[in-house]
């Protein structure tokens, strides 16, 4: 199944996000992160940070903040279980906190096809600012299996 | 920083099925696909396999040790290969150029086959 070139445009539905203190240790714990100004608001500090900064990542996950984060893939006739992470950009403007309000601004930038229709590739881009100031700008490229169209 | 530095590498220890858990706790990225056998099976799986954006996680453990956060301009991978269960990847880099104040970086996952699950590259200020 090809995606329809028609949803290049498609404004993704804008959402804030608060960083929590609690969310950032438990995500630091998860990919095994020490380095103690992503867990410890002291050490933080000690280092120049006003609050436990966000790791490079965490921008990603803030972005799957929303009531239902698989909306648009839903929207599309996507079938979950065949979706592939692609690629993946970030580019940073400015470091974020534990305590900032993020607000996320996407919209599909491109879909295109590979290997005969066999795979189908969403790219979707997102700005994220803090009180107007530009953060970070994010770009997701998701592959989409398609069992049956395999030779 | 120069041309032809190599970043230390950051080995990893082996993804369990509770090192997924975490990460679709932690992240907020529950898709069944990496923590319930059954879905996994459903799509045409051996097994659940490890989330994407925990490789690039890591990998971004790998850059922070390097410089401080606030020093990386851009970051950006293509995952070339999924990362099964019980994989242990090991992260790399090294700097490919230097100019006009940043340094371009060329970084990578590898598990302990040599399978490459992400190559990516990132600028940071030198």
């Amino acid at each position: 199944m090809a995606l329809d070139p028609s949803v290049v445009g498609t404004i993704i539905p804008g959402h804030e996000a608060l960083v929590e203190r609690g969310r950032l240790r438990f995500f630091a714990q998860a990919i095994g992160e020490t380095n103690p100004i992503y867990g410890d608001v002291e050490a933080a500090k000690a280092a120049g940070h006003r609050d436990l900064v966000v790791p490079p990542t965490f921008l990603f996950c803030l972005d799957m903040e929303k009531p239902d984060p698989f909306a648009l893939v839903r929207s599309l006739k996507i079938d979950m279980r065949y979706v592939l992470h692609g690629e993946q950009s970030f580019e940073y403007h400015a470091l974020a906190y534990a305590g900032d309000t993020l607000a996320y601004n996407g919209k599909v930038t491109d879909v295109y096809s590979k290997k005969n229709g066999a795979l189908d590739f969403l790219v979707r881009t997102a700005e994220v600012t803090r009180d107007g100031e530009l953060i970070a700008r994010l770009t997701n490229t998701l592959v989409v299996r398609n069992p049956k169209a395999q030779k | 920083m120069k041309t032809g530095d190599v970043l230390p590498s950051l080995e990893l220890p082996e993804i369990s099925r509770t090192t997924l858990a975490l990460y679709a706790g932690a992240s907020g990225d529950h898709n069944p696909m990496h923590i319930d056998l059954d879905v996994a099976r459903s799509g045409g799986m051996d097994d659940v396999f490890a989330h994407g954006m925990l490789s690039m996680a890591y990998l971004g453990r790998l850059l922070t040790n390097y410089v401080p956060q606030e020093r990386i301009r851009t970051y950006s991978v293509r995952f070339a290969s999924i990362t099964p269960l019980h994989a242990k990847p090991t992260c790399t880099g090294t700097v490919t150029k230097v100019e006009d104040g940043l340094a371009h970086l060329d970084i990578a996952v590898t598990l302990s086959d040599g399978t490459v699950t992400l190559r990516g590259d990132a600028v940071v200020a030198a």
